[in-house]
C-alpha cells in the first residue's frame, strides 16, 4: 500500500534526475562518443583544462558573475532598504522590483540589445555584465525584503534610541542583521550569471563568448564527452552555490 | 520637571494625541493607562523622538526638548520587543549606547559589569539574546537602557510579553530598579492592575485626550468621568437622579442604593461591592445570569438588568453558587455606590 503509493513519486524523480546523471557519468567516458560506454577515465578533464577557447570563456563568465554580483548586492539591498523605509505602502514598486527576475529572458534579451543600439553602446563584457545585473538586481532585491520582512523595525530606532546616528545604525545594526539575506542574494546571482545564456547570447560582443556560449558553438559540431565533463563541473559549483545560498539563511532564521 | 503642554498629533483622520497636556515630577513613577489606540504609544515615541507632535510643547527641564534629534536626548525608551541587537550578545547590547557616547573603552565596561550586578545576569554576560529566557531578555533590555543614566526612562507595554508568573516578579524588579537607580520612570500600558501596582501617579487617557491624573488610591476612590470609572476598577455605572432622602432614581430601573444628594449624576458600583440577595425584600435590582467566568480565587457574574443597556457585574469569592439563566435579586450598601465627578465634555 504504502510503497504503491510512493512509485509516482520515485518515477517523478527519475525523470528529473536521469538526464544529469547520464550527463556526469558519460564525462568520465574513455571513448570520444558520448553515447556509448568504454571504460572510466577522467582524460576529458585533462582535455577541457588545455583548451583555450574554454578557459577564455570561463575567465569571461567569471568576470560577468563576479561583478554583476557586487553592483546587484550593492543596488540591490538599497533597493530593499529604501523600500521597506519609503514605499511601504505602496504595492506597485515592490511588484516592479522584481519583475526582471520573473521576466521571460527572451524577452529581457531583446530588451536589452534594442536599448544597447539605441544608445549606440559597443557589445562586450560589460554589456553582459550590465544585462546580468538587471535580474540579478531583482534577485537580491526579492530575497533582501524578505528577510527585511523578518527582522524587528524597532531595532533601528533602539539603535538611534541609545545615540547613533543615520549612518551608524545602518553600517552597525541594519547591515549585520540583513546579512544573511544579502549574501544569499549574492550567491544566488552568482549562480544564475555563470550559466546564463540566452541574454549573455544576445548582449556579448563577438569577440568575448561567456562559457555558455562557448559550449553552445562547441556543441554544434557534436556532443563530445568534453563538454560534458564542462557540464558536470558547472553543475557542481551551482549545486555548491545553491546549497550554500540556502544555509546562510536558514542558520539565521533562529535569530 | 518634563512639561507636556497642548500636544496634539494627527494620523490621517484619526486625532492619536488630542492637546495633551501633563506636568511629570523628578524621580517619579508615572504611568500612563488606557485602552490600545488612546494615544498613550504616540506619546511615548514623541517624548523618544521617534514622532513629531503637529503642535504643542514638550520641555524637559525647562528646556525644548522637540528640538532635538532623538539620538541625542538624555531619554531613552525601553521598546515593548526590547528590540534587543540580535547579532550582538548581552554584553555587547549594553555596551551599544555608550559606545555611542564615545567612553574610554575601561569605563563602558565598569558600566557594563556594574549594570549587569543590578539585574542580575553576569552569568548570562556572552549570551545571545535568542539564548534567553523572556525575563532575562526583558532585563537585558531594562540595563541596556538605565545604564545610560537617563533623565527619564520611557517603558513601553513592559510586562506584556512576560508569563504571567515572571510578570509578578518583573513587577517587584522594576519598582526595585526605580528607586535604586532614582531615574524618573514613564510607563505606558493597558492594564491598570499594572499601572496601580507600579506608579505613583497615573494619567488615565481616553480617545487622545487625558481624562483623570491622580494617585492609585484617589483613582479608585474618586474617578472622575463615566470613561475611568469603567476603565478603573471596572465599575457599573449608573446615570439618574440622586435623591435628598438617599438613593439612586434611574429612570426605567427604580431607586438604587447611593448617597444622599438632589442633582442629575452618575454613580459608580464596583464588582466586588455588589452581592446576591438573600431575599426580594433585600433587593434593589433584578435580572437573568448571562454570563459566569470562574478565576479560582473569585467568579464574575454578569447579570442583565430590564431597563440597562448593559449588563451589571458582580465578583463573587470561590466558585458561583448560580447558574447561567437564574433569576436573581443583587443589591449593595449605599456607603459602597461612588459619586462620579463629571466635567463639561466627559459625561
Amino acid at each position: 500500500m504504502r510503497r504503491a503509493t510512493l512509485l509516482p513519486l520515485w518515477l517523478t524523480y527519475v525523470f528529473l534526475y536521469t538526464p544529469v546523471v547520464v550527463l556526469v557519468v558519460m564525462s568520465f567516458n574513455r571513448s570520444d562518443s558520448p553515447y556509448e560506454w568504454s571504460g572510466f577515465s577522467t582524460a576529458w578533464y585533462g582535455t577541457l583544462a588545455g583548451d583555450d577557447e574554454v578557459l577564455r570563456g570561463l575567465a569571461n563568465t567569471l568576470i560577468v558573475a563576479a561583478g554583476a554580483t557586487a553592483l546587484s548586492t550593492v543596488l540591490g539591498t538599497l533597493l530593499a532598504v529604501g523600500l521597506a523605509r519609503h514605499a511601504s505602502r505602496s504595492r506597485l514598486l515592490p511588484a516592479l522590483s522584481v519583475l526582471p527576475a520573473v521576466l521571460p529572458d527572451i524577452v529581457l534579451a531583446i530588451g536589452l540589445l534594442a536599448f544597447y543600439s539605441l544608445v549606440s553602446a559597443t557589445l562586450g563584457l560589460h554589456s553582459v555584465l550590465l544585462a546580468h545585473t538587471v535580474f540579478g538586481l531583482a534577485f537580491v532585491t526579492a530575497v533582501v525584503r524578505t528577510r527585511i520582512a523578518h527582522v524587528d523595525p524597532s531595532l533601528e530606532e533602539a539603535s538611534r534610541d541609545l545615540g547613533a546616528g543615520e549612518a551608524t545604525t545602518f553600517l552597525r545594526i541594519t547591515l549585520p542583521t540583513l546579512a544573511p539575506g544579502i549574501v544569499a542574494g549574492a550567491l544566488l546571482t552568482f549562480t544564475l550569471s555563470l550559466d546564463e545564456f540566452v541574454i549573455a547570447f544576445f548582449t556579448a560582443g563577438p569577440k568575448d563568448p561567456t562559457l555558455p556560449i562557448v559550449i553552445y558553438s562547441m556543441i554544434r559540431f557534436g556532443v563530445t564527452p568534453e563538454i560534458n565533463a564542462l557540464a558536470t563541473l558547472l553543475l557542481a559549483v551551482s549545486f555548491t552555490m545553491v546549497i550554500a545560498a540556502q544555509r546562510v539563511s536558514r542558520l539565521t532564521e533562529a535569530l | 520637571m518634563i512639561r507636556i503642554h497642548a500636544v496634539t498629533r494627527r494620523f490621517g483622520e484619526v486625532t492619536a494625541l488630542d492637546g495633551v497636556s501633563l506636568e511629570i515630577e523628578e524621580g517619579e513613577f508615572f504611568a500612563l493607562l488606557g485602552p490600545s489606540g488612546c494615544g498613550k504609544t504616540t506619546l511615548l515615541r514623541v517624548l523618544a523622538g521617534f514622532e513629531a507632535p503637529d503642535s504643542g510643547t514638550v520641555a524637559l527641564d525647562g528646556q525644548d526638548l522637540l528640538g532635538v534629534p532623538a539620538h541625542r536626548r538624555p531619554v531613552n525608551l525601553m521598546f515593548q520587543s526590547y528590540a534587543l541587537f540580535p547579532h550582538m550578545n548581552v554584553e555587547k547590547n549594553i555596551a551599544y549606547g555608550l559606545a555611542r557616547e564615545g567612553l574610554a573603552r575601561a569605563e563602558i565596561g565598569e558600566r557594563v559589569a556594574a549594570v549587569l550586578a543590578t539585574v542580575g545576569l553576569t552569568a548570562q554576560a556572552r549570551r545571545r539574546p535568542h539564548q534567553l529566557s523572556g525575563g532575562q531578555r526583558q532585563r537585558v533590555a531594562l540595563a541596556r537602557a538605565i545604564v545610560k543614566r537617563p533623565r527619564v526612562l520611557l517603558l513601553d507595554e513592559p510586562l506584556s510579553a512576560l508569563d504571567k508568573q515572571v510578570r509578578a516578579e518583573m513587577q517587584l524588579e522594576l519598582k526595585r530598579l526605580q528607586h535604586q537607580v532614582g531615574i524618573t520612570f514613564l510607563v505606558v500600558t493597558h492594564d491598570q492592575e499594572e499601572a496601580m501596582s507600579l506608579a505613583d501617579r497615573i494619567a488615565v487617557l481616553d480617545r487622545g485626550r487625558v481624562q483623570q491624573v491622580d494617585t492609585p488610591v484617589d483613582l479608585y476612590r474618586h474617578p472622575r468621568g463615566r470613561f475611568v470609572a469603567g476603565f478603573v476598577g471596572a465599575n457599573n455605572v449608573f446615570s439618574g437622579r440622586l435623591l435628598p432622602s438617599g438613593g439612586l432614581d434611574v429612570p426605567g430601573v427604580g431607586v438604587l442604593p447611593a448617597p444622599a444628594g438632589d442633582t442629575a449624576g452618575l454613580v459608580g458600583v464596583r464588582p466586588e461591592s455588589i452581592r446576591l440577595a438573600a431575599g426580594d425584600a433585600d433587593a434593589s435590582l433584578h435580572g437573568a445570569v448571562v454570563d459566569i467566568s470562574y478565576f479560582g480565587g473569585s467568579s464574575r457574574i454578569a447579570v442583565t438588568i430590564p431597563g440597562l443597556d448593559r449588563p451589571v457585574l458582580l465578583t463573587v469569592p470561590g466558585p458561583a453558587t448560580v447558574t447561567s439563566g437564574a433569576r436573581v435579586a443583587l443589591s449593595w450598601d449605599p456607603e459602597s455606590a461612588v459619586l462620579i465627578e463629571t466635567t463639561g465634555d466627559t459625561p
